[in-house]
């Protein structure tokens, strides 16, 4: 009998336990373990030797090999995921969402405060858009320098992410974090790491709702 | 043959060398914990007074810390007869650039936070052999380098989750000698990966607690002890809920649990928000320095370090692919 045929015949056996895997004892997985291991550093050897159509064989039935460890590491993982689960610290979700409601809201109302004190000065509604956008980004980046926004952030969570001034947050940060690699290297090419997902999606996303608009 | 090696996995070192010097140097947060009074120097802020870059700041506590361990028994580096030194950063930087300071022979390591264990373990192995006479064992971490390089910049307006742990800013070395009186290193067990599939970076605990399972169980059959044996049994960085869930494994081992800890929940007040501790390899490169002090102080004969590390690096984290967890045993005795 040719190797790979042994090696397919244990295959099949071992496909019979996965059932019964959750049940074995650690020496008896480690055993098996060790028989794909050993099975698959033959089929590593014989398969640049392999012509062709056996070669497809030996790749198919190794490809089988790290499926089935993979199978059973994943079966593994997943009792160990129930059991660390119930041990696992809870976030408390009423607390953070008031947080994140209030903070949100309040800097929501910032926003609308200046923009009505722009429109009562004479500026048009849209001018006044723009210019309270420009004023609250300037606020975020201004405490984030002050280090101030990490530590609302820390407590406000999605409050303080999601409006303008998180984006320019999120940029500032950035910014000061990889000043030290220099103007190029460091503030230009890595400014947006964590902004630029939302600039590109962002922009993706206006292109197609452009596109629906338009049609 | 291999005749010092007991079981599969344990060195046993039967001219057991010793720790005759330590020094150890920590930020400013780590200066406001419970075991402040321990440290050799605690810096007044994150960046050291003249410093351009965290990463330098890293470099010098690491330097520092050695220049402590040294001065207190009146040597210097070219007394070593080799360095072993690693830390988080990426090319251990930290470590290379401290050990051009000192001009000695110098193998950098790296394990993640267990690069502590690890270099105890492979500098006993150094002096035991026979090759060298006096050797020194650094590692550092500092919570802005790692934070930057790890996860989000450091004024990034995130909320952390109740699983992530505060990477330690700390340094220390261990100066380990084959000669003298004082704490020795009796034996040590170099652990195997394990990786049951946790991926999340903000939740190492639970990535690594299998590792430290696996090398104290490996650790007490290959010596033939239970875990009463020792008068402590300390891991490295496992946080609150990595210890949980080792002392849960060991339950289910039959293992006692009361003699377990862990310096990642030693190194904090839990006022101090970290949520699920310290870590990093500082973290049990200046906890150590306090368990000796209470060793010398008479309070613990013979203790086990269990140097935890996870092996994740940021590219490995974004592919998606899980932790790979380690842990190495060192036995320390004093009588």
């Amino acid at each position: 009998m040719e190797k790979e045929e042994i090696i397919r015949q244990k295959y099949e056996a071992r496909q019979q336990l996965l059932k019964t895997w959750p049940g074995m004892n650690e020496d008896a997985k480690n055993n098996i373990y060790k028989e794909i291991q050993t099975d698959h550093q033959k089929l590593i050897v014989l398969e640049p030797q392999a012509e062709q159509g056996r070669r497809q064989t030996l790749l198919k039935l190794r490809a089988d090999l790290e499926k089935q460890q993979k199978d059973l590491q994943d079966i593994d993982a997943l009792l160990y995921r129930q059991m660390t689960t119930p041990l696992a610290p809870k976030p408390n979700f009423l607390k953070n969402l008031i947080l994140a409601f209030v903070v949100g809201g309040l800097i929501c109302t910032v926003g609308q405060l200046i923009m009505n004190l722009f429109m009562a000065n004479g500026v048009v509604e849209k001018d006044a858009g723009t210019a309270t956008s420009t004023l609250l980004i300037f606020a975020g980046a201004f405490f984030t320098g002050l280090g101030v926004y990490d530590e609302l952030g820390k407590r406000a969570g999605a409050g303080s992410i999601v409006p303008i001034t998180g984006f320019a947050n999120s940029v500032a940060a950035a910014a000061l974090e990889f000043k030290r690699e220099g103007f190029i290297y460091g503030v230009g090419a890595r400014i947006f790491t964590v902004a630029g997902p939302v600039i590109v999606y962002g922009t993706l996303i206006s292109i197609l709702i452009g596109l629906v608009h338009y049609f | 043959m291999a005749t010092n090696k007991a079981g599969k996995q344990t060195l046993i070192f039967p001219y057991a060398p010793v720790i005759f010097s330590w020094g150890t140097v920590v930020g400013p947060m780590e200066g406001q914990g419970p075991l402040s009074g321990y440290f050799d120097k605690i810096m007044e802020n994150d960046l050291e007074d003249g410093d351009k870059s965290w990463e330098k700041s890293e470099q010098g506590m690491m330097q520092h810390s050695m220049e402590f361990a040294l001065e207190k028994v009146g040597l210097t580096g070219e007394n070593l007869d080799f360095y072993l030194a690693g830390d988080l950063l990426n090319q251990i930087i930290s470590a290379n650039f401290t050990a051009r300071f000192f001009d000695v022979p110098f193998l950098g390591i790296y394990g993640a936070c267990s690069t502590l264990a690890e270099g105890m373990t492979l500098g006993a192995a150094l002096l035991c052999a026979g090759y060298a006479d006096k050797v020194g064992v650094s590692v550092s971490s500092h919570h802005e380098t790692a934070e930057r390089q790890l996860r989000m910049p450091t004024e990034q307006g995130v909320q952390r989750p109740l699983t992530a742990q505060w990477t330690v800013t700390g340094a220390g070395t261990y100066l380990l000698s084959a000669a003298g009186g004082g704490i020795r290193i009796t034996s040590a067990t170099v652990g195997k990966i394990k990786d049951l599939g946790v991926g999340d970076a903000n939740d190492m605990g639970t990535a690594m607690a299998p590792a430290a399972m696996d090398t104290l169980k490996t650790h007490l059959q290959d010596m033939n002890r239970k875990p009463e044996d020792y008068d402590l049994i300390i891991t490295g960085d496992l946080g609150v809920l990595g210890l949980n869930i080792l002392k849960e494994l060991m339950r289910q081992e039959g293992y006692s649990v009361d003699n377990v800890s862990d310096c990642g929940v030693l190194i904090y007040k839990p006022e101090q928000d970290t949520h699920s501790g310290g870590s990093g390899c500082g973290c049990s490169g200046v906890v150590l320095s306090y368990i000796l002090q209470k060793m010398l102080e008479g309070r613990y004969k013979r203790v086990i370090l269990l140097g935890t590390g996870a092996l994740l690096s940021p590219t490995s984290s974004f592919q998606g692919e899980s932790i790979p967890g380690i842990a190495h045993g060192v036995v320390f005795e004093y009588s």
